[in-house]
């Protein structure tokens, strides 16, 4: 069983402060990590392999940095790891595009796993442009995977049903955070890892011509946050008493 | 033309209010697709609330797929000239939307919390970082995919004397490796935070499941009975069912009154209850990012100050 996995290196979003001047985000120096949800993606795809046998390679777009944020992944159980160069422009077809031509490249993939959605953009779009890219089944928000040797049974999880889909492969499946909890991985594991390989391949060996943002980012602004702040400050109930007199006032009841 | 779709009523409806206005602006027309096999009424429906042709696509399938949807549409987009194409975003809206979008090579966004015209320019809103910021975004491209979450646009007022044109035609998409084995609903008590006025809400601060009545009292003396949580109460602690996760990856919800007891405040949690009217924290540790969140927080815990205030709002309202 082949399994790729595609791991994102986004902005830590816990580590963004908004600048009290302008109200907006401060971006620069945020530092990035690999998606939350991705992480789950790689522990789902070892598991995969620790049943069923076979390899999992990571697929990262990033700045030759990133390599010190992939190897965590290789530490948890991924064979290989492909770093690709970032491009110029990015959007969200430009990275699914280079993404599946990276897939293409590795080959041979039965089972292609990534995030619901990334932390930082929070799209979801990757997935199924992959898929729609590779013209290949998807099965989206998977909270139970249960795979064999010829098929895939999924559980998806659309927060008032599950849907349980079967599909051959290759598909691709993006994961929720609560498929699993990702295995922290011990010293052994990650001096070990240090021998795994981690390609870097450019844009240009990927064989694909220039590629034009259909969507760019014109700005980014604050999100308005006046609230009003009152912290009641005193015994219990007389606290809980002024609070009930301020609802009633608002006009609550 | 500028198509919409949903497989959500009143989304469709919200996706017409915005459509219209689109279409106004530029004297095109609007074409809202049913798929599965709806008749003439509910298509009138849709021409009254603001749609010039619906066209009804008949296909035999079951269940929704987005491989097979994502094949419909694109048929449908290519046989009307639709431009832009705006799809509801539940969670099978938003994957149907940018599998059609790279099928396509066309542009997408999901999530647009608001969408206008700059010149000619289709442009469009979405909350990016957590709910840190709002990303403005423009399209490049000459078909704009783009999807609407539920309440981001009012439904434009129904016009019983509207008319349209209603087509019916049956598509057979193309076969795909996968296919619905079954489909489960889940338990459910059938709470529905997006439309609660008053929601109290629960976090970890919470030592047990049984003690969610203390909530639940609270909730019930404001008349507003609707309980929310956070993240791990749901996803991990299982204390309650789904449709109370409030935040990023739960639901958005607009009550007049939000009430967070035991709740962090982390940014996640935020972002799914920020458009509250009131927003009251109570949190036992007055550093708790969600007081900056609030207006009114009381520090202290919440085993004492929940029915202390269940009380207090009891008298005040017999006063
Ligand atoms: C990709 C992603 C998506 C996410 N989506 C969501 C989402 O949709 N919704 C969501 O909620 N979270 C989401 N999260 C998780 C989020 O980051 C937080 O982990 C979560 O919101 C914390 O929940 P909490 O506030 O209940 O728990 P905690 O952070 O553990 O906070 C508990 C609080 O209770 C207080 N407390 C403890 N005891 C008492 C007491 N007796 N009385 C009063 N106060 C007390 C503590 O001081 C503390 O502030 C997401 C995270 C990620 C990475
Ligand atoms: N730059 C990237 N490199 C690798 N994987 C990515 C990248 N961007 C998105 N993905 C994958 O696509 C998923 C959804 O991301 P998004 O569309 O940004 O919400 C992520 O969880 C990853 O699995």
């Amino acid at each position: 069983m082949n399994i790729i996995v595609c791991a994102k290196l986004a902005a830590d979003v816990s580590e963004i402060t908004i600048d009290p001047a302008t109200g907006k985000p401060v971006l620069q120096g945020v530092p990035k990590i690999i998606s939350d949800i991705d992480k789950s993606a790689v522990e789902e795809a070892i598991r995969i392999r620790e049943k069923c046998g076979g390899k999992v390679t990571t697929v990262t777009i990033g700045p030759p940095e990133a390599k010190e944020k992939i190897k965590p992944l290789l530490a948890m159980g991924a064979d290989e790891a492909v770093l690709i160069s970032k491009p110029e422009k990015e959007d969200y077809s430009i990275v699914a595009k280079l993404l599946s031509e990276a897939i293409k490249k590795v080959g041979n993939y039965d089972i292609i796993l990534c995030g619901e959605a990334s932390i930082d953009l929070f799209s979801g779009q990757v997935g199924p442009q992959i898929a729609g890219y590779l013209n290949i089944p998807q099965v989206t928000y998977a909270q139970v995977i249960i795979a064999e040797e010829k098929k895939v049974i999924v559980e998806r999880n659309l927060s008032d049903k599950v849907v349980v889909i079967e599909s051959t492969f290759p598909v691709l499946i993006s994961v929720t955070k609560e498929i699993n909890k990702p295995r922290l991985p011990n010293l052994m594991q990650i001096m070990q890892s240090a021998k795994k390989p981690i390609h870097e391949w450019s844009i240009e060996s990927l064989g694909i011509g220039e590629l034009s943002p259909k969507v760019e980012v014109v700005g980014i602004d604050g999100v308005p946050t006046e609230r009003k702040n009152i912290i009641l400050e005193g015994e219990v109930e007389e606290t809980a008493t002024e609070l009930a007199e301020t609802l009633a006032k608002e006009g609550i009841f | 033309m500028i198509l919409i779709y949903s497989d959500n009523k009143n989304n469709s409806l919200e996706l017409l209010g915005k459509g219209r206005k689109l279409a106004d602006q530029v004297k095109n027309r609007v074409l809202a697709v049913i798929i599965g096999n709806a008749g003439e009424p509910e298509a009138k429906e849709l021409i009254a609330f603001g749609a010039d042709t619906v066209v009804i696509a008949e296909t035999d399938m079951e269940h929704f797929k987005a491989e097979e949807y994502a094949d419909i549409l694109q048929s449908i987009i290519n046989e009307y000239n639709c431009e832009t194409v705006m799809i509801g975003s539940n969670k099978n809206g938003k994957e149907l939307a940018p599998r059609l979008a790279a099928r396509m090579e066309t542009g997408c966004v999901t999530d647009c919390i608001n969408v206008s015209l700059e010149g000619e320019k289709l442009t469009v809103e979405r909350i990016v970082f957590s709910g840190a910021a709002i990303s403005r975004q423009q399209f490049a491209s000459d078909i704009q995919i783009l999807t609407i979450p539920p309440k981001a646009f009012y439904p434009p007022p129904k016009d019983e004397a509207r008319t349209g044109e209603v087509i019916k035609k049956s598509y057979q998409p193309n076969s795909y490796a996968s296919k619905v084995l079954r489909v489960q609903e889940m338990k459910s008590g059938d709470v529905n935070v997006e439309d609660a006025e008053i929601i109290v809400s629960c976090g970890r601060g919470l030592k047990k499941k049984e003690d969610i009545r203390l909530l639940e009292e609270l909730a019930e003396t404001l008349r507003g009975n609707t309980i929310g949580c956070s993240r791990p109460i749901a996803a991990d602690l299982k204390w309650l069912s789904e449709d109370h996760w409030i935040g990023l990856s739960g639901h958005k919800v607009k009550p007049k009154l939000y009430i967070a007891c035991g709740i962090s405040g982390q940014i996640q949690h935020i972002a799914g209850m920020r458009d509250s009217a009131i927003i009251v924290a109570i949190n036992r540790d007055s550093e708790a990012p969600i007081f900056k969140s609030a207006d009114y927080g009381i520090v202290g815990d919440l085993y004492t100050v929940v029915p202390a205030l269940t009380k207090a709002i009891k008298e005040e309202m017999s006063s």
